[in-house]
């Protein structure tokens, strides 16, 4: 056991780079075991029962008091203690299984917000930062759901550059309490919260710390209900503090710590929002596809035409490609939790440690799950046609609550900055060795290619040396523009989404493949032919994106010899064999048409 | 009280139907299986009864192994403790025999299960067990409250429904709106591992009743849209085409 452990550990965050993973080390869905499946099941069923018959309903925002009546519901089924330890009412279930949770209550619209928000950015803080009273007073309500959480971090001026808020906090002169006041916005379960984890800034501190202000420690007051683009019938608030007083003992962690808590809330965020864009996906791709069938045109069903199988085929697979990312991630999250918890660490900090190490694969995920969900959504307005564009139909409603999971939880746009910089800085630090593949791959690019046959066997031997060669362009493209601009390429953001967009396809086309060789070892080739296409397919479009990526990237810092050769470089580790994706498609299309809705 | 609840491990209601080995056999590849709709029913409202007002509940299923996690279902939404009957369910007398055994040894109050199993169909359980039991079988229940010894059902019948006032122990098929339906609590699905689930062997019994095929309905053919004022060409294609008239 101990053994299994070390090995898996062995595994970092950002490794994925210059490291083969084997598909035995990855973790897949199919892999979920009963007691995971009957989870699953009851989300399933909580939504079928409770969210779905009352979409509009809740979006109406008609009765404020639907909500929280819904959170807590989900809280008499066990739904908001998932991740909460035993011994602070919960269920303490590894994170595999809360993101299980997350997938599924993905599909619950403004629900799915707003359960999130509690549960998440809500709850986490004070399960991971607060000290024992504070965990003892508050987590077995919030894991109850008898009190609702929300995070105020977020303020007019202060969005992406969250440390920059103006909220004070000051001792009062009997130094009992912190006087809080400021202004925070886009409040998620604002006007229904009983606790609010607040972000503010002790006298002229250079970072935020965080407080626990219950609502009625009174100085709280709420501009009404925000009116959004979509997930309408989530409470989101502004919130003014005017001499808030909070008890000392109510700071989070320590003074000056805020930001940190900040941001390492935000890694669980991201993966979930990821994995919840999964489960959004799924049902979207669902209802289209039975519209599909039963929509008659020219005589006959518009599933039968090769556009639309296009579509369903391209949703799809990139859902199947995005799971396969995220589940690999969470389990690596959870070898790594048990692994600084076998090492004595205290739990909380164990989770907030192993989040930490993935915290590249996490804004990763976060971008591709919801740009997966973005793709499904718009082919699924189209594939309904007129009936796609009519706010009568479900399509309306999947499109815009699809749209905010590009901007919260950090911008798709910070999560790639973040995404390079992170690696970057890790590779300075030396916790991760880029330095010596990326002098491998320039040493490769002055060599005559290797024209030569593989005489490996196995399964996608060809493609993985496909995907190898992914990576060494990325590599190549991020080692000259880094030589190129030195400090100075953080300003070079356009060239920063290029690379981060090379990085992004090759891990999650690496997830795709390394799933589907596992499951070719657990049901036989035969059985996984669809999965096996739906990697090709996702492989093409892998390299084919990162190709773009990298010739934009070029193009624009290097020129003459170096730009020629670079070029020639990234044709060459950006070179596939030409595959049947046509047919590929309509295998996977035909197989989701017959059964009717997203099948893997 | 002691209820005993059977259940039924049944193909979800979505589930495309095919028969393999000369139409001899159900196909059950990629097929989910759930618990009988109206057992879920029946379940549900004894775990009504227990939280009302106290009561061990135990599930039956006559099955082979791949039946675990349907009853370990049963057990997440509120059973204390199972039976598995290790047996192919072949048909409604065998299967019957085998719970009516089990509810001797067991002794139970109350005998609930669904009006019938949404895969054969055959609703003919219930009325059996009560009779190898010799004990009241009633069918089909949409209502059911306990006072003391004796029950309180409401019974639907043709064109309406019936009040009845029935002594314990007895046996009910049930069906919506008996109980609310039950989503499993996350404690629950954590515990039911952790209940006894015990396999017995069947008894033997020679029902005399053997299956020679199955046969699927004949496909959907196509369908003609006719314009609603074209009754010319409707009367055309039905004495032409259909030949129907």
């Amino acid at each position: 056991m101990e053994a299994a452990v070390k090995t898996k550990n062995a595994i970092k965050g950002g490794e994925f780079l210059i490291r083969e993973t084997q598909a035995s080390e990855i973790f897949i869905p199919e892999e979920f075991n009963e007691e995971q499946l009957m989870i699953k099941q009851q989300c399933e069923d909580f939504l079928k029962k409770e969210i779905h018959p009352r979409l509009d309903e809740i979006d109406s925002m008609k009765h404020p008091e639907l909500m929280p009546s819904l959170l807590d519901k989900a809280g008499e089924l066990g739904l908001l203690g998932t991740s909460v330890p035993q011994e602070y009412g919960g269920f303490g279930m590894d994170f595999n299984t809360a993101m299980l949770v997350a997938e599924v209550l993905g599909a619950g619209h403004s629900f799915a917000v707003g359960i999130s928000a509690h549960t998440g950015i809500g709850t986490l803080p004070i399960l991971y930062y607060g000290n024992e009273e504070q965990k003892k007073k508050y987590i077995p309500k919030l894991a109850t759901g008898e009190w609702k959480a929300a995070y105020c971090l977020t303020e007019p001026d202060s969005g992406s550059d969250a440390n920059s808020g103006k909220t004070k906090a000051v001792l009062s002169a009997d130094g009992k309490h912190y006087v809080i006041n400021g202004q925070k916005m886009w409040i998620t379960n604002g006007g229904f919260a009983d606790v609010f984890v607040v972000f503010a800034k002790i006298d002229n501190d250079k970072n935020l710390s965080a407080f626990i202000v219950e609502k009625t420690f009174g100085g709280i007051t709420m501009n009404e209900e925000e009116k959004k683009m979509g997930i309408k019938g989530s409470s989101t608030r502004q919130i003014f503090f005017n001499d808030c007083k909070v008890p000392v003992e109510n700071l989070l962690s320590e003074r000056e710590n805020g930001f940190k808590i900040a941001v390492n809330i935000l890694n669980i965020g991201r993966i979930k929002l990821g994995v919840a864009a999964v489960g959004g996906s799924k049902m979207c791709v669902s209802t289209a596809v039975n519209y599909a069938k039963e929509r008659k045109q020219f005589g006959t069903s518009i599933a039968n035409f090769g556009a639309i199988k296009y579509k369903i085929a391209e949703a799809c697979t990139r859902i199947f490609a995005s799971e396969s990312a995220h589940y690999r991630a969470s389990q690596n999250i959870d070898d790594a939790y048990n692994a600084f918890v076998a090492g004595g660490m205290d739990a909380g900090k164990a989770r907030l440690k192993a989040l930490e190490e993935f915290a590249i694969e996490c804004a990763i995920l976060k971008v591709h799950g919801s740009e997966v969900l973005d793709y499904t959504v718009d082919e699924g307005v189209q594939i309904y046609g007129g009936m796609g564009f009519s706010a009568e139909g479900p399509m309306d409603r999947a499109y815009r609550d699809a749209r905010i999971n590009r901007i919260f939880e950090g911008t798709n746009e910070i999560n790639r900055l973040l995404t390079v910089d992170m690696i970057l800085k890790r590779a300075m630090k030396g916790t991760l060795d880029l330095m010596n593949p990326a002098m491998a791959v320039q040493k490769e690019l002055m060599s005559i290619p290797d024209f030569g046959a593989s005489d490996e066997e196995g399964v996608f031997v060809k493609e993985k040396k496909a995907l190898a060669n992914l990576k060494k362009a990325g590599l190549m493209v991020a080692g000259a523009a880094v030589q190129k601009f030195m400090m100075k390429l953080s300003d070079e953001q356009e060239i920063l989404m290029n690379l981060a967009d090379m990085m992004i396809e090759g891990y999650v086309a690496e997830s795709t493949l390394l799933r589907v060789e596992k499951l070719i070892g657990i049901r036989g080739e035969k059985a996984c032919e669809l999965q096996k296409e739906m990697a090709m397919i996702y492989l093409h479009h892998a390299v084919n994106k990162a190709a773009a990526a990298g010739r934009e990237a070029i193009t624009s810092f290097a020129d003459g010899d170096e730009q020629r050769l670079m070029l020639m470089g990234l044709k060459r580790f950006t070179k596939i064999d030409p595959y049947n994706l046509k047919e590929a498609r309509r295998k996977v299309a035909n197989y989701v048409i017959e059964k009717g809705a997203y099948p893997f | 009280m002691k209820i005993l609840v059977c259940i039924s491990h049944v193909p979800d209601t979505t589930s495309k139907i095919n028969f393999i080995d000369n139409n001899t056999k159900f196909d059950t590849n990629g097929v989910q299986f759930i618990i009988g709709p109206y057992d879920d029913y029946a379940l549900a409202r004894a775990v009504e009864l227990k939280e009302n007002s106290g009561a061990t509940i135990t599930v039956i299923n006559v099955g082979l192994v791949d039946t675990e996690p349907t009853i370990r279902k049963a057990l997440a939404i509120g059973a204390d403790d199972a039976i598995r009957v290790n047996a192919e369910p072949t048909d409604s007398f065998f299967v019957a025999t085998q719970i009516a055994e089990q509810a001797k040894a067991g002794g139970y109050d109350l005998i609930l299960m669904g009006r019938e199993s949404i895969d054969y169909n055959s609703g003919a359980v219930h009325g059996i067990v009560g009779e190898l039991l010799g004990i009241p079988s009633i069918s089909p229940v949409m209502k059911l409250d306990i006072e003391g010894s004796t029950a309180k059902l409401a019974r639907e019948i043709e064109g309406g429904k019936e009040y009845l006032e029935v002594n314990l122990p007895f046996v009910a098929g049930c069906q919506e709106p008996i109980a609310e339906w039950k989503i499993p609590n996350m404690r629950g699905i954590m515990s039911a591992r952790t209940k006894p689930l015990k396999v017995v062997e069947p008894s033997t019994v020679d029902s005399g009743v053997k299956l020679q095929k199955f046969e699927l309905p004949p496909a959907k053919g196509s369908v003609k849209m006719i314009a609603a004022d074209n009754v010319q060409e409707l009367v055309n294609l039905l004495k032409n085409e259909a030949k129907v008239l």
